[in-house]
């Protein structure tokens, strides 16, 4: 694609909402937020919308199906820490207090599309469809990520930090050469984005027009390191325009912000105006795993502030107020958390069945001689152990 | 052998001419890069899910030329520039392949590779074994490797054992011309990643292959499989040099030199490092009780050092003597001047022969 054909992509969408193409790519003035932290709808001009960056309201049946997310993804970042205490469970990145950006991430994907998650996504990756054991299999200390990526169109978690951001952008380019309107959304946190595989993939994404959402939780901790530290940018959605595509800032504790959002930004990139970069102001509300201690680096005043913002409360007000939370819609949505969280404590309560023979199975198509003969002299250890 | 005129007779028929242009250039000698660029070529046309993308391998057709001509044939989609960022190309063809594609990529240099090193251990390698088998990467890396061309410095770095030390990676070098086209087709059709070491030295030699016969029966599945198959490029008797890449020229020349002396060496060209063929090498040595490793890797914690170990633990008893290595230096590849000094020579190579304990 020439310079020239980048320049008229964005002149062509931008001139649909009537604005110049900076004021497409640039975040709107202030975030996005609909909601109060009381739960109140926010008036219209309050909303931090703009020409070119308007959001339409997410129905009330969806706001329904995130709300019932919501609180699953909260019920589960707590009996996975309970476990962790309980020794049932290795170790758990908990994204408590920013639930509301993991549910609008897999739920603004439809059938076919992407998800790219990180260590901290569970919650995502439990919405995108993944069997709630399966989603936890490597923090239980396995050996591989529980699941099969092709059957439910989501990556394993990604470690390395935007190391997946370019995954997601190969698969993203693979369907477009084959005539696939796949989206991808790619995740990562505050701290990631200074590596420099933040810079190669969303560079990537843009030079070839892909249509790949970059969802960056900017939960203001890297472990311990403040937002502060990482970047001088006015925003990190800011950065976008450097590489010729939309950013916008949303509130990340504002399921109805965030759902308006993201579904408009896989609305646009399907329609095939290149990539975004979705920035959620959000808070890592727990320590950074349950091995950090977070005393040594914040006050308990500032996560005291947080609190008083959080995603699950805010939403539940508003569908209470509009008369959507009847008892009964709330008894089915308390029972299926509660089904969820039985089926992680029962599951993490038996012990994981390996074998560590397994371990040579899948290196290679088929095993190297070397290590089959490897694994035979550990075949040989364990049956002599077991003798 | 077909004779041949460099005139085209005006009075013959047209098919006839194009029989005569066919035969010629059936009997041309072919060089290495060319066919490296026939495979490619062939892999396209054979499969539509190969892709091939890098620096400059577009219009230009790589600094190498190695991708001559593809965009034009196969088309922007089928062969394309990147921008300039390694790990971007490794990290999206991981992409790719978990999509459905087999991304063939290009790093321009050996020394050049590294930005993508993450990308190449953590996922490349990993992405197998993390998702128990259920996402393969079939993906090619060509890397452009070692010095004999004069290039100054990041040019010219033998990086092979970074990628042999790490495992679900499969680390292909081709020495020779049949070999290049042959190795190019099994890396590109393999379930597993490859990295595929390409002697940048050899990139204009030139050898006698029919690449149309080759490719035939490649196609159709009758050509000897290359990888995990040490290759004898010359049988004898007295010691075994035991190489690859850009150092299996050097030992031949080596050889033909000792034999003129009295002593028959027979030089074995590993071909893949990753899977590596203990069975043959072995059986060499304990067939000349004597052996060297040539590489122009530096020696210290190199393929180089786990060969001679291999050897060792395997040929023990059929040992007359240590096993020895003729490597590159411990040193930074040097400067195009003084890269004769680094680099393992024949004279080198003779020189350690004499150290094999011969009897008096
Ligand atoms: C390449 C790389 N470097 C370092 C680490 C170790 N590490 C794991 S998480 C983390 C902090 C990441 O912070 P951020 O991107 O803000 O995500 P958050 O954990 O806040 O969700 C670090 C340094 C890593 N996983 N990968
Ligand atoms: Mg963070």
């Amino acid at each position: 694609m020439s310079t020239d054909a980048h320049a008229g992509r964005m002149t062509e969408v931008s001139d649909k909402f009537g604005i110049t193409p900076e004021d497409y790519m640039l975040p709107a003035r202030h975030m996005i937020n609909l909601l109060d932290p009381d739960g109140t709808l926010r008036p219209q001009d309050k909303q931090g919308t703009e020409p070119g960056h308007e959001y339409p309201l997410p129905s009330p049946a969806r706001l329904m199906e995130a709300y019932s997310a919501l609180v699953t993804g909260r019920r589960v970042n707590d009996q996975n820490s309970a476990l962790v205490r309980q020794g049932r469970m290795a170790v758990y990145p908990s994204s408590h207090g920013q639930e509301a950006c993991q549910v609008a991430a897999a739920l603004c994907l439809e059938e076919g599309d992407w998800l790219f998650p990180t260590y901290r996504d569970t919650v995502a990756v439990l919405t995108k469809g993944v069997a709630p054991m399966e989603v936890m299999t490597s923090f239980r200390g396995e050996w591989h990520c529980g699941y099969d990526p092709k059957a439910y169109n989501c990556a394993p978690m990604a470690t390395p930090l935007t190391t997946q951001l370019l995954h997601a952008v190969g698969v993203a380019h693979a369907a477009k050469l084959r005539g696939e309107d796949t989206v991808v959304v790619a995740m990562c946190g505050d701290g990631a984005t200074s590596e420099g595989d933040f810079h190669e993939a969303l560079n990537f994404a843009a030079v070839f027009n892909l249509p790949v959402i970059f969802f960056v939780q900017n939960n203001k901790y890297a472990i311990s390191v403040p937002f502060s530290q990482q970047s001088a940018a006015p925003s990190l959605a800011h950065k976008a325009v450097g590489y010729g595509m939309a950013g916008e800032r949303v509130d990340g504790n504002d399921l109805m912000a965030l759902m308006a959002v993201m579904t408009r930004a896989v609305r646009l990139a399907r329609e095939g105006n290149g990539p975004l970069l979705v920035e959620a102001h959000t808070y890592r509300m727990q320590a950074h795993t349950n091995a950090d201690d977070d005393k040594r680096y914040r006050e308990d005043a500032e996560v005291a502030e947080w609190k008083a913002k959080d995603p699950v409360i805010r939403i539940q007000s508003y569908l209470d107020d509009a008369g959507l939370l009847t008892e009964q819609a709330t008894a089915e949505i308390t029972e299926k958390a509660e089904a969820v969280a039985k089926t992680l404590r029962d599951g993490m309560n038996q012990d994981a069945d390996t074998d560590p023979r397994e371990l040579f199975e899948h290196v290679y198509s088929s095993k190297t001689p070397q290590m089959a003969e490897q694994q035979a002299m550990l075949a040989d250890e364990l049956a002599r152990e077991e003798a | 052998m077909t004779t041949t005129t460099s005139r085209v007779n005006p009075n013959v028929s047209d098919a006839t001419a194009r029989a005569a242009a066919k035969a010629a250039t059936e009997n041309q000698p072919v060089t290495f890069g060319k066919a490296l660029n026939t495979a490619l070529a062939d892999a396209l046309t054979a499969e539509q899910s190969v892709v091939i993308f890098g620096e400059d391998v577009g219009t230009l057709g790589g600094v190498f030329r190695i991708t001559d001509g593809l965009t034009a044939r196969f088309g922007n989609e089928r062969c394309f520039d990147t921008p300039l960022a390694e790990s971007g190309i490794v990290g999206m063809a991981v992409g790719m392949a978990m999509n459905g594609m087999r991304p063939v990529i290009e790093m321009q240099f050996d020394a050049f590779a590294y930005p993508a090193f993450e990308q190449i251990a953590s996922h490349v390698a990993k992405m197998r074994n993390r998702t128990q088998g259920r996402l393969p990467l079939p993906m090619v890396i060509r890397i452009p490797y070692a010095g004999g061309v004069g290039g100054v410095e990041h040019h010219c770095d033998s990086s092979e054992a970074y990628y042999a030390h790490t495992p679900g990676l499969k680390v292909f070098t081709p020495a020779t011309v049949a070999d290049a086209y042959l190795m190019l087709r099994e890396a590109i059709d393999s379930e597993d990643p490859v990295v595929f070491f390409e002697p940048k030295k050899l990139y204009w030699s030139k050898e006698q292959v029919n690449l149309e016969e080759l490719a035939a029966q490649y196609e159709a599945g009758k050509a000897a499989e290359t990888e995990g198959k040490a290759r004898i490029a010359r049988a004898g008797s007295d010691a075994t040099l035991i190489t690859y890449g850009p150092s299996v020229s050097t030992c031949m020349q080596a050889a033909k030199v000792a034999a003129e002396e009295g002593i028959s060496l027979e030089v074995i060209d590993i071909r893949t490092i990753v899977p590596f063929d203990d069975e043959s090498v072995a059986a060499s040595v304990r067939k000349t009780g004597r052996a060297i490793v040539v590489a122009e890797a530096q020696g210290f914690a190199s393929v180089a050092s786990e060969i001679v170990a291999r050897v060792q633990e395997r040929c023990f008893h059929s040992l007359a003597a240590p096993v020895l290595r003729v490597t590159g230096f411990d040193i930074p590849f040097p400067a195009p001047t003084l890269e004769k000094y680094n680099l393992p020579s024949v004279e080198r190579i003779l020189d350690t022969v004499d150290q094999l304990q011969w009897e008096a």
